[in-house]
Order: structure tokens, then sequence, then C-alpha cells
């Protein structure tokens, strides 16, 4: 971890320590509030929740997207390449809202549904990123693995996934970001997630606890994005490429 | 054996979605869950003739000797497939509805998404196998597009429960299209007023470059709804203490924290799109250029924007693609929108009324989409 992204992990525990403690400083902020603090549920419940569906919906995706990369550079599933980078495509120009709201005719309220919208929406960016990864993967690389009398699953395991990881990543990152986003707005559908006091506070014309959800959501986005350039960083430095 | 498993794949999907799928929910009312429908009670015997016969050819083509004669009667049984599907669906709810009341509901299931994506797929995968063009490409989807438009207006469609919900609400559906309009090109339009010099300087001065992005990275980072709650309070002060802004409309709610906030998300895509356009100009054409003495102006305008043009139309397509996406969520800061159905129906529990903000928001995009990819390649096409 860099000292930035340690910074970030910091200031965000503290805030979220802090937070049930700064009914005075927020009340001077929005006088007219009658309660300035969120206390609906505690903001380590939102934010464990919120980082729940995400890392869940993650995983699940990350598993689904890696496999269908990897299937689709191998000699049998080359054929499927062209579609499955279509489906990825064309699925990324559905607004991420959108997936979100057409989850709940299908799977109905609340986290679960929340939690499949996400895994499937990320699954398309990892995808993506893992074909193109292993695509970049250089044939000079393989031939000499090849050589080495590398088996197909250990040219794989050892050869092209650590080439690719930093490609790979990068579409992971994208997912996550993206679904920390979207599950802000899953609690508009019932889950549980830094975005409630957002929402609540839109609807019952409470600045506070709009500001309150807003900060820490905002900070845990970042801050996961740093994790992940340093993620990247180090990838990258493994798998011998130029930063 | 099998000489295109594609082909198969796609089939075996819908025939098995075919199988155990509803293809239309049936409902009293616009409230209560449906009864599902499956295909073959759905489609009278003959649509369901010609629906199976359509696709016993596309499985058999699984089995024959590829080739380009081939892929072409795929293309068209797969496009005609697509075409006629939701005819078929809109004429059975017509006749469903004729039998009970007229509040009653039909609505398209997960059967029928499932096999009208899997034709359309294919129809998508033969194109490829055809090597086809931008101009055959385009005229497959310009014609579906065009048929189903047509159909659509000649009320094929009416008695589908998505278009009765847009059929009650006209006004406020044409109103909720046009602000989601609005929204996306006003925000898109500054973006490119500020983001292309950012994408400039960015270009020109390395220097500012980890300013320029690192900042906009940032933005980009943080989820839409936070940003448009992080807006609220500054602006709501902004116009407490100047009045004369909030008679032009810049209050905590609404328009304005919407449009900066879209403006925001949209400089990076922008900047970046604008910088890698400039990045992609050879150093010895402009060395040429410069040779000839052109100034720094006419060497940008003249020379490096139209070499930089197919870069930052991709860069373009994202940043309106995304804007479409996020001014949904704008509805939450009274913005309005199609996304102010979305919200409403969610907290309503009336799903119609919530696919009728949803499903228009994907179908902008993705014919937004489909427009910048063929204004692409016309400009990848002419040098």
């Amino acid at each position: 971890m860099s000292p930035l992204t340690m910074a970030l992990a910091l200031a965000l525990v503290a805030l979220v320590l802090a937070l049930p403690h700064l009914a005075p400083p927020m009340h001077w902020l929005f006088p007219q509030v009658e309660r300035p603090v969120y206390e609906r549920a505690s903001f380590v419940e939102l934010i464990l929740s919120h980082l729940g569906l995400v890392l869940a919906s993650s995983a699940a995706a990350a598993l689904v997207g890696v496999s269908a990369g990897i299937f689709a550079t191998r000699p049998s599933g080359l054929e499927f390449a062209p579609l499955i980078n279509a489906i990825a495509a064309i699925g990324q120009t559905f607004p991420p809202v959108a997936v979100l709201a057409i989850s709940v005719p299908l799977l109905g309220y609340g986290g679960p549904p929340t939690l499949v919208a996400l895994a499937v929406y990320a699954a398309l960016p990892i995808t993506e990123s893992t074909i193109a990864g292993l695509t970049a993967v250089s044939r000079d690389v393989k031939d000499a693995a090849e050589g080495l009398g590398f088996s197909r699953l250990r040219m794989l395991g050892d050869v092209e996934l650590p080439l690719a990881l930093p490609i790979i990543l990068t579409g992971i990152r994208i997912a996550v970001i993206i679904n920390i986003g979207t599950a802000t707005i899953g609690s508009t559908i019932g889950a549980l997630t830094l975005g409630s006091p957002i929402i609540e506070g839109l609807s019952a014309s409470n600045p506070a606890y709009v500001l309150e959800g807003a900060v820490v959501v905002a900070l845990l986005a970042i801050f996961v994005d740093r994790l992940f350039e340093d993620g990247v960083h180090w990838a990258r430095q493994r798998s011998g490429a130029s930063p | 054996m099998i000489r295109n498993r594609v082909l198969f794949v796609l089939m075996l999907a819908a025939f098995v979605a075919a199988l155990t799928l509803p293809f239309l929910g049936f409902a009293p009312n616009r409230l209560v869950s449906g009864r599902a429908i499956s295909l073959s009670e759905a489609l009278g015997a003959g649509s369901l003739t010609v629906f199976l016969a359509c696709g016993a050819l596309l499985f058999a083509a699984c089995f024959m000797p590829q080739g380009r004669a081939l892929h072409l009667l795929v293309l068209a049984t797969a496009l005609a497939f697509a075409v006629f599907l939701p005819l078929g669906a809109g004429t059975t709810a017509t006749s469903l509805v004729a039998t009970a009341t007229p509040i009653a509901r039909v609505s398209l299931a997960g059967g029928f998404w499932i096999i009208e994506l899997a034709a359309v797929l294919a129809a998508g995968d033969a194109l490829r196998r055809l090597e086809a063009g931008l101009a055959l490409k385009a005229a497959a989807v310009i014609g579906v597009v065009t048929v189903l438009v047509f159909a659509a207006v000649s009320g094929a469609f009416d008695q589908l429960s998505l278009a009765k919900e847009a059929a009650n609400r006209r006004e406020a559906f044409a109103d909720a299209v046009q602000r989601h309009g609005f929204l996306v090109a006003l925000s898109v339009l500054l973006a490119l007023v500020i983001g292309l010099p950012l994408g400039v300087l960015a270009q020109r001065r390395p220097r500012w470059r980890d300013l320029i992005f690192g900042g906009l990275d940032i933005v980009q980072t943080i989820p839409s709804i936070a940003l448009f709650g992080l807006l609220i309070g500054p602006l709501a002060a902004l116009s407490d203490a100047f009045p004369d802004l909030r008679r032009i409309g810049i209050s905590g709610i609404g328009v304005a924290p919407a449009i900066i906030a879209l403006v925001l998300y949209s400089l990076l895509p922008m900047a970046r799109g604008a910088f890698a356009g400039l990045a992609s100009v050879p150093d010895s054409v402009v060395e040429t250029a410069r040779g000839m003495g052109m100034t720094g102006g006419q060497i940008l305008l003249q020379v490096e924007a139209p070499i930089a043009l197919p870069v930052l139309l991709s860069g373009l397509r994202i940043v309106t693609v995304q804007a479409i996406g996020l001014a949904v969520v704008a509805a939450l800061i009274g913005a309005g929108g199609l996304g102010s159905f979305v919200f409403l129906g969610l907290g309503q529990r009336a799903l119609d009324l919530m696919l009728l903000g949803a499903v228009p928001t994907i179908f902008m995009a993705l014919g937004v989409d489909f427009i910048f990819q063929l204004l692409l390649g016309i400009a990848r096409r002419t040098p």
C-alpha cells in the first residue's frame, strides 16, 4: 500500500467511527435539520453491507469474466471470441442503473437482486479485459514456453495469466468502481448501502444525511481506486513490463 | 458434425428458453404480477409453424458446409426472426386483451427477450462470417429498426403493457424524453467546450498532464449519486447568497447540479479522447506542416484535428452513452428526465412505469452508440 492509499484508509475509518459523535458540528452546518446524523443504521453497518455487496458481486463477476476470457482465447473457444466480445460491448452500452432497475421484475426487491445485477454488469468489462490481456501475450513468449515443454495448463497459469494480469486488473478495477456507484443506487430497490442515507436524505429534505452518505461513499470509492492503482503497479513490476 | 458452433449454442439457448421460460406475462391490471404464457400458447398455429420452420432452418445451418450463400441465408432468416418475434408478441397481446378487461396487461417476459437476443446475435455472427462492410451492417440494423418502428407507429404493439403505459402518460413521457435529451445534449456540449482545450493542454504541456487527468480521474471515481448530493449544498448556499441565480434556475436541486455533475463526469473521457487523438498524430506530419510555415493554430485545426478525429469521436461516444445513463440518476435530485419514471415506478412498485423509464434509456444508449459507430466507420475510411 502506498502512503496515499494508507492515508485514505485511515481517513475513511476515522470518519466512519467519528460520524456518530458529529451531531454538534452537523447541527451547526444544518440548523434547520432536527436530526443531523443518520441513525437508522450505523455507518459501520452501512459500509460493511456496501462492501459485502461489491466484493461478492465483483468476485462472482471476476470468476465468470476471467473464465469466459480464458475460454475465448483457447483454440476450442476461439470461434466464440467475436460473439463474447460483442455481448460485452453491447452490454456495457446499457446504463448500469437501467440494469439494476430491470433486475427488479425478474428477481424482486432487496439485496440479492442488487448483487446479481451488479455481478452481471461487472462481468462484461472483466471479460473484455481478460480477452485483451491474454491476446496481447506475445507469440514469442508462448513459443518459448512451449519449447520448454510447458503443458497447456502450466502455460496458462505460469505464463499467460501473469503477463495478462495488469490488463485483467484494469478491467476488474473498472468493474469494482462501477459496482461501488451502482450499489449506492441499489438502496432505491431496498439494498442496505451507503446510498441509504443519501436516498433518505433526498426524499426527506435532510441535506445532512445526503452529505454524510456522499462523503463516506466518495472516500470509499477513491480509496478502492487507489488500492487498484497500487495493485496494477505491483502486477506490472512482477510481469516485468514497463510501468 | 457441428460446423458452426456459435450458431448452434445460440439456437440451443433460444430453444431451451422457448421450452422453459414464459414468453409473455398476462396480468388483470398493472399492479399485480401476471400469469406466465409460453411460446406455444402465445403464438397461433400459423405463426408457430413459421417460427418452427425458421428455427429448424437455422438449426440445420449449423451442420451444413459453411459458405457465403449459407451465411447470407442465416443472416436473412435471423433478421426475419428478429422482426417477426416482436410482431407475433404484439398480435398475441391484442387478442389476449380482447378476451379480458381493458386494464389487463400483457408484458414481454424472459423467454421473449432471450429468443430475440439469440436471433440478433445470430445475425451479428452471420455478418461477421460474411466479413460484411459498414454498409451491409448498417443496412441490416436500419432495416430491422425501420420495420419495427413502422409497425409500432401503425399500432402493432399498442396492447403491450409498455406501450399502454406510454399512451396513458403520453405528455409526461414526451416531456421526460425531451428533458433527458436536453440534459445529455447540454452536458455533452459543455464537456466538448471545456474538455477539448483540457485535452489539448495536456498534450502540449506534459507538466499539466498528471494534474488534469489525476483530478478528473478522482471525479470519475466518485459514485454519481454522491456527486449529485455533494453539489446540492454549495449550490443551495450560492443561490441563497445571490437570489438572482435562483431566478435563472440555479438552486441546490434540479437541472443546475445535474448539468454540473454530468459535465464533470464527461470531462475525463472527453479530454482523454482529445489527448489520445492528438498523440496519434505522427510527429513527422506536424514537422512538415511547420516547415511549410503554418502557425500553431493552423496546424491544430487543419492538420492535427482531421487525423485525431476518429479517436476523438470514440471519446465523444463514451461521453454521450455515459451521460444517458447518468442522467437517469439525476432524477433523484429533481432534474426530471426518464429517471423520474424509473424511481417513481420502483418506489410505487409499478414496474411498468419503471420500465417506461429504463427501456427507452437503453434504446437511447444503443441508438447513440450505433450512430457513433457509423460516424467512426466513415471517419476512419476518409483519410
